[in-house]
């Protein structure tokens, strides 16, 4: 076995994720719980020949991963609540522009400045929704750091394949917590390049247009087909355009390629699901402890499961009624007011059978806050 | 190297839109403005070809091409 | 004959993508010119376009970008040149042109401006003052300056204006000029240095918008603004300068041929890590 193990941070499973896929430029600005991927990528990238750049803002970094992807580069920011929030705008341009980038959001407790050293799950809906106009859009998340790896090299795969951003939905649990991790050798996972157009210079090539299976090869910047981006809406050569028919097919384009695909973007895990009577649903670090839970009831004869997101955007709909099918009650486990619950709820054939387990205080919820709950949904007490 | 004359003013009456701006500042006015707003050289033999009109069109729709003397045509 | 180099022949519409004009820009608006100055400028240089990248943001000057057959990149408000940024460090070997208008430049973009400009990063921003906001119908801008009406001005403006050139100079662009539209063939020897520079250079160029500064104004039509600009602005350090000290200075402000440019110092970096030294 050739295989690295190391002892590191959520933030650097990250950054260790990140080179495995083959970033090659940053940009980033400071910010309370996410700041140590850009340490480190500054001291990793120029080792690679790789580019890092401090920016003068969130706004900025957006900006400047947009335009170094568009030079044919594997490109990541990093920030948290507030700086998430300030990428909003450029966020949608790479949306609408289709451009692969990386966005990782290490969440922290909102609204505003907020609780900047504490964990929360709040981000859920911002996400998904933080950007104006109808779009689709890909969120990971993670709960250990051997997945926070593993999601980083998929959060990669799914931008190229998809030519959309990706957004990285750690927590600050996830991201400071330390434990190990086992880097796979370079093909041991699968890592997916940049899809670039086979059409041959003085040959009109159309950016916009998809081919048959949905996906658009690209053209860098400084090679030979010089075309239009744009947030405008688009024809497929990239030019503004008005016209009905071209605005109402990109929007569908643009929510179809990832809608349509839920089944191959949806990653999770599972935990004694197959004879659970109750299923606690839950993702990133509240997960750890709906799975701690859920082993120490096991041994006491509590049929319960876990079915722990890794993919919460697009929501998998679908997987989530069929694993909750057959369970009395469900619990949603997360540090938020109920943003997955209501996903879960819409999800389900019963939702008044689907109760929300949280914390809100910026402590990580633990295992006896969902069993408080747990416990009353029984008919126990507390 | 031959004298340079003036061939002729490409005016394109699609990209023009009449501000008046090659008229105003021809120093041998040479340009007028048509009935459609539209700049025409009208005194084309007083041309010096100093190009002003081209380089401060803003529509781009002016070409002064020159040609040397001695050149056919 | 008067004395011009000007007698060989352009063809600036090899660089244009001719099936968008007739432009959208108002008759008379300065910002054709400017474009042309670029054009000019571009084809004397003798630049592979395929090496160019023009990245905008949002207004009127931001529609340049789509209008040149290079790899053109529209962004949004503001944040052109922070695009531009990412462009330029991950492939130094392009040359990035960032055409801005007021706000573009001064007002939401104004700190990737100031900090493009410290960075000294290889990139050459054409500001293009019109003192106001034209694709929004006339509100002012920071270049409007104090006494001035606009739509959101409808009493005179109270603000102040920023001096672009003092600005980036005071910033750290290492290559600063300016001009005007009446000075057309100035504009194209000012953009070929600036696109030549090897740094952050700035090139303001005053362009008239007739239809709502010039109107609000009651400055005349677009050539009578263009007369003002020929009366109100002197060469750098004309002695004219004495009798009318309120006269504007056009030319080359700064031009630093030392100061280390940023995608250079950025291969340093990789150099020194790559040797295994923090």
């Amino acid at each position: 076995m050739n295989n690295k193990i190391k002892f590191v941070q959520g933030n650097e499973a990250c950054v260790e994720g990140a080179l495995y896929a083959g970033i090659d430029f940053f940009a980033g600005y400071p910010i309370t719980p996410s700041t140590e991927i850009a340490e480190l990528l500054s001291m990793e990238l120029p080792k690679r020949a790789g580019k890092f750049i401090q920016m003068e803002d969130e706004i900025a970094s957006m900006a400047a991963i947009i335009g170094a992807s568009l030079t044919g580069h594997k490109v990541m920011t990093a920030t948290s609540g507030p700086g998430f929030s300030l990428k909003q705008e450029a966020l949608g341009y790479a949306c609408m522009a289709e451009i692969p980038c990386v966005i990782v959001n290490v969440q922290r407790g909102g609204p505003s400045t907020g609780n900047p050293t504490h964990v929360s799950q709040g981000d859920i809906n911002q996400a998904k929704w933080g950007t104006h106009g109808d779009h689709s859009i890909i969120a990971l998340t993670a709960s250990n750091h051997q997945d926070v790896f593993e999601m980083t090299v998929e959060a990669f795969n799914f931008a190229e394949t998809y030519r959309t951003p990706v957004i990285l939905l750690f927590d600050e649990v996830i991201g400071h917590m330390r434990e190990k991790i086992t880097i796979p050798e370079q093909g041991d996972l699968a890592v997916v390049q940049r899809l670039r157009t086979s059409v041959k210079k003085g040959v009109d090539y159309h950016p916009y247009l998809p081919r048959e299976d949905g996906r658009l090869p690209m053209s860098d910047f400084g090679s030979e087909h010089r075309y239009n981006v744009t947030g405008l809406f688009h024809d497929m050569w990239g030019f503004p355009s008005n016209n009905p028919k071209v605005v109402r097919e990109l929007l569908h384009h643009l929510v179809d390629k990832i809608d349509n695909n839920v089944d191959q973007i949806t990653r999770h895990r599972e935990y004694w699901l197959d004879d659970a009577e109750y299923v606690l649903v839950s993702y990133g670090s509240s997960a750890r402890s709906a799975i701690h839970l859920a082993k120490n009831r096991r041994k006491r004869g509590n049929k319960i499961g876990v079915l722990e997101l890794q993919t919460i955007w697009p929501f998998p709909k679908e997987l989530v009624r069929r694993k909750c099918a057959g369970a009395r009650a469900v619990i949603v486990v997360e540090m938020n007011m109920g943003q997955v619950l209501h996903q879960v709820k819409s999800a389900v054939d019963n939702p008044a059978s689907v109760f929300l387990a949280n914390r809100i205080d910026g402590k990580l919820i633990s295992p006896t806050d969902i069993k408080t709950l747990l416990r009353v949904i029984q008919g126990k007490g507390v | 190297m031959g004298k340079l004359k003036l061939k002729e003013h490409l005016i394109g009456r699609n990209w023009c839109k009449g501000c008046g701006i090659c008229v105003h500042f021809c120093p041998k006015s040479v340009l007028e403005l048509d009935d459609e707003d539209k700049a025409v050289a009208v005194r084309p033999e007083d041309c010096i070809y100093c190009k002003l009109c081209e380089l401060r069109c803003p529509d781009l729709a002016i070409e002064v091409k020159i040609q040397k003397e001695d050149e056919n045509e | 004959m008067p004395k011009t180099k000007y007698d060989k022949e352009y063809n600036v519409k090899q660089y244009l993508r001719e099936r968008f004009f007739p432009h959208i820009w108002c008759p008379g608006c300065g910002h054709g010119i400017v474009l042309g100055s670029l054009l000019r400028a571009v084809e004397e240089l003798g630049l592979d376009p395929t090496e160019i990248v023009m990245t905008s943001g949002i207004g009127c000057s931001a529609r340049i970008s789509g209008y040149v057959n290079f790899h053109s990149l529209h962004t949004i408000h503001g944040r052109a040149l922070a695009f531009a940024t990412g462009v330029k460090l991950s492939t130094p070997k392009l040359n990035l042109i960032v055409p801005m208008g007021d706000g573009d430049a001064l007002a939401i973009g104004g700190n990737h401006f100031i900090h493009a400009a410290r960075r000294n990063i290889d990139i050459t921003a054409i500001v293009m003052n019109n003192r106001i906001y034209g694709m929004t119908g006339g509100q002012f801008s920071p270049l409007t300056g104090y006494g001035q009406k606009a739509t959101t001005a409808p009493y005179s403006t109270i603000d102040n204006e920023f001096d672009v050139v003092k600005l980036a100079t005071a910033a750290g662009a290492s290559f600063v000029a300016r001009s005007t539209t009446f000075h057309a063939t100035e504009c194209i020897d000012l953009i070929k240095k600036a696109i030549s520079h090897k740094g952050f250079s700035v090139v303001e160029i005053f362009s008239q918008c007739p239809t709502h500064y010039g109107r609000k104004n009651k400055k005349g039509d677009a050539s009578n603004m263009m007369e003002l600009y020929k009366k109100t602005t002197v060469p750098i350090g004309s002695k004219k300068l004495e009798q009318d000290p309120s006269l504007i200075e056009r030319g080359i402000f700064v031009d630093n041929k030392e100061a280390p440019e940023y995608c250079d110092e950025y291969e340093k970096i990789i150099q020194t890590a790559m040797k295994g030294r923090a």
